[in-house]
C-alpha cells in the first residue's frame, strides 16, 4: 500500500551499498547495530512517522537529513525511547538493538547503552568533573571514577583544555566546550551507539569543526548517529545518509552516493537546494 | 518644532516622570518605616532589650528576650511542619501534576494563601488549642506552618517549572530514572529560587499576629515548654502598642525594629550563601 504511494522510494534495510561506491564493503558483510523497521510514529492523532525502515552499521556514521519537520529529530528520539517523555506519543514497529527490541527491555538500562547529545549544550549546574561523572553515580559504577572521568574527556578532546579546573562550573566552558562535555557525559557510561540530535546548530564554525572531528574518531568506540540540517556536514562526516521528507524516508545511501548520484528526484532537488 | 511633536515629547517626559517618581516611593516606603522604627524605638534598644524579661508596669528597663526566643521557636518548628509539606506537594504538582488531582490541589493552594490569618488561627484554635486545653508553641507553629504551605507549595512548583526542558531531558537520555533526575538535576537547579521562596514565606508568617492571638497566646515569662503558652514579637508589640503607658510604646516600637531587623538580615544572609552555589544562566 505505502509502495503504491510512493513509487520512487527505495527503501532497504540494509544500506545501499555496492552500487554507487565501489570502494564501500558489500552489504552483507556489515554488521547492523540498530534495525529499525517499518516505525510509524504519532503525536496525538497527527503521524509524523511513515513506515520508515533503515539499518544503522556497528561503528560508522549515519547522518539523517532533511528539512525542518521532516521528522529527522523524532526518529532520533524514538532510538532511545525519549519520545516517551512526551504525553500521547505513540510508536508502531520495531526497533532492534543487536537484535533485541528496545521497546522490551527497561528505559533506564537502554539508555545507557544508546546515549544522547542535544542540540543546545546542556551541561547540569555542577562542576566539570561532577557532569562527566554523573552517569557513573547514576548507574552506580564500581570503576575509579576520576579514572573515567578523565577518559571520556581524553576521548571528548577536551581534557588539555579543562584538568586544571575539573571543579568549575561547567557554565564558565565555551558554548563548543560545552557541547563536547555534553559528548564527554555520554560517552562516560561506554555507551554502544551515540545519538546526537542537531550537535552543531547552536555553535560557532570552529566549535562545530572541532565537533565534527571528534565525531569521526569516536567511531572507533560507538555508531553514532546524527541529525543535522547541514548537508555539509553530513557529507563530511558520514558513511550512510538518510534523507527524509515528511515523515517519509526518502533514500538510505552511502554518503558519497547520495551526494553524487542521487537515487530519487526529491533527492536531488533538496541537495542541489531546490528547497528545504 | 511642530505643536504635534511638541506634545508628543511632553506626554513621553511626563509619563517618564510619573514612573521614575512611583518607582522612588515603592522604594521609599520600606526607608521611611525603617526610620519611624529606629526614631521612635531605637532608643530603647539595648543590651537589656535582648536578654531580660518584660518587667511590670511602672519599672523600667527590662527586655523582650522570651519573645524573640519565642518568636524563633515558632517560626522553626512552624518551618518543620509547612515546609516540607509545601515543597514535597510542589514537586509533586510540578513534575507528575497534569490530571485533575493537580488541577484540584493547586486551586485549593491559592485558596489556602487567600484564607485570612485570624481564620487560620480560629482553626489551629479549635484543632489544636481546645483538644489539649492549652494554649502553646505547638499550636501557635500550627497555624504559621499552615499558612506557610500555600506558598511554599506555588513557589516550588513555579521554580521547578523554570528549570530547561533540556536539563531533565539530558539526565534522562544518561539512565537516570525520574526521580533520581529530580533529586540529582532539577530541584539542585531550582533550588535558589525555592530557598528564596521558603524564606519570603517565612518572613510573611513572622510578622503574622492574628494566627498566634489565640494559639500561642502569649507570656510574661519564659516559656516552660513546647505545650505552653509563649511570647512572641508580634503580639508583644500588639499587646505594648495597645497599652495606656509610655515607656511600653516606646518598647513596641523597639519590637517592630527588632522584627524587620531580623527578618532583613536572615534574607540578606540567605542570599548571599546563595550566591555561593552554581547557577544557571539565563539565555
Amino acid at each position: 500500500m505505502h509502495a503504491s504511494l510512493r513509487p520512487a522510494v527505495t527503501v532497504n534495510i540494509t544500506p545501499n551499498i555496492g552500487s554507487g561506491a565501489a570502494s564501500q564493503a558489500a552489504p552483507a558483510a556489515l554488521p547492523l547495530r540498530m534495525t529499525i523497521s517499518k516505525v510509524n510514529f504519532f503525536y496525538g492523532s497527527k503521524q509524523t512517522l511513515f513506515d520508515v525502515s533503515l539499518g544503522i552499521a556497528t561503528n560508522k556514521v549515519t547522518a539523517l537529513i532533511g528539512p525542518s519537520g521532516c521528522g529527522k529529530s523524532t526518529l532520533i528520539r524514538t532510538l532511545n525511547r525519549m519520545y516517551e517523555t512526551v504525553r500521547n506519543a505513540r510508536l508502531e514497529g520495531e526497533i532492534l538493538l543487536d537484535g533485541q527490541n528496545i521497546l522490551a527491555q527497561d528505559v533506564t538500562l537502554l539508555r545507557r547503552r544508546v546515549g544522547m547529545v542535544f542540540q543546545r549544550p546542556n551541561p547540569f549546574p555542577k562542576s566539570i568533573f561532577d557532569n562527566v561523572a554523573y552517569g557513573l553515580r547514576v548507574n552506580g559504577t564500581k570503576l575509579p571514577l576520576a579514572e573515567a572521568v578523565e577518559k571520556s574527556l581524553r576521548h571528548s578532546a577536551l581534557w588539555d583544555e579543562v584538568k586544571d579546573h575539573l571543579h568549575k562550573s561547567a557554565y564558565e566552558l565555551s558554548g563548543g566546550q560545552q557541547q563536547r562535555l555534553c559528548i564527554a557525559r555520554a560517552l562516560a557510561v561506554e555507551p554502544e551507539v551515540l545519538l546526537l540530535d542537531e550537535p552543531c546548530s547552536a555553535l560557532d564554525p570552529i566549535s562545530t569543526a572541532k565537533i565534527e572531528e571528534l565525531l569521526v574518531q569516536l567511531k572507533d568506540l560507538c555508531t553514532i548517529i546524527t541529525v543535522t540540517h547541514n548537508m555539509q556536514q553530513a557529507a563530511r562526516i558520514s558513511d550512510f545518509t538518510a534523507f527524509l521528507l515528511t515523515g517519509q524516508l526518502i533514500e538510505f545511501s552511502p554518503t558519497p552516493q547520495l551526494f553524487t548520484t542521487p537515487g530519487d528526484p526529491r533527492t536531488e532537488a533538496y541537495i542541489t537546494g531546490r528547497f528545504g | 518644532m511642530n505643536p504635534r511633536l511638541r506634545w508628543r515629547k511632553f506626554v513621553s517626559n511626563f509619563m517618564l516622570t510619573m514612573t521614575g517618581l512611583c518607582a522612588v516611593v515603592a522604594v521609599s516606603v520600606l526607608f521611611f518605616i525603617l526610620g519611624y522604627l529606629v526614631y521612635h524605638g531605637g532608643t530603647s534598644i539595648n543590651w537589656n532589650f535582648f536578654t531580660k524579661l518584660p518587667t511590670p508596669v511602672g519599672e523600667t528597663g527590662g527586655g523582650m528576650a522570651n519573645a524573640i526566643v519565642g518568636s524563633a521557636k515558632l517560626l522553626l518548628l512552624a518551618s518543620l511542619f509547612g515546609v516540607p509539606i509545601g515543597f514535597l506537594g510542589g514537586v509533586y504538582l510540578a513534575e507528575f501534576g497534569g490530571g485533575t488531582l493537580a488541577y484540584v490541589v493547586r486551586y485549593a493552594a491559592d485558596l489556602l494563601n487567600g484564607v485570612p490569618s485570624i481564620v487560620i488561627g480560629i482553626f489551629a484554635y479549635g484543632l489544636v488549642v481546645l483538644p489539649f486545653k492549652h494554649y502553646s508553641t505547638v499550636a501557635g507553629s500550627f497555624a504559621l506552618g499552615l499558612m506557610m504551605i500555600p506558598i511554599t507549595l506555588r513557589s516550588t512548583e513555579e521554580f521547578l517549572h523554570a528549570v530547561p526542558r533540556e536539563l531533565r531531558e539530558g539526565a534522562m537520555a544518561l539512565g537516570a530514572s525520574k526521580s533520581r533526575t529530580i533529586a540529582t538535576v532539577i530541584v539542585p537547579a531550582a533550588y535558589r529560587g525555592v530557598v528564596t521562596a521558603i524564606l519570603l514565606a517565612l518572613a510573611r508568617v513572622a510578622g503574622e499576629t492574628a494566627p498566634l492571638l489565640f494559639t500561642a497566646f502569649g507570656n510574661r515569662f519564659w516559656s516552660p515548654g513546647w505545650g505552653q503558652p509563649t511570647a512572641s514579637l508580634p503580639v508583644m508589640i500588639f499587646t505594648y502598642a495597645i497599652a495606656p503607658y509610655e515607656d511600653w510604646h516606646r518598647q513596641a516600637w523597639a519590637a517592630g525594629l527588632v522584627l524587620l531587623g531580623l527578618i532583613l538580615v536572615v534574607n540578606i544572609v540567605a542570599r548571599g550563601i546563595l550566591a555561593r552555589g552554581i547557577a544557571i544562566p539565563r539565555s
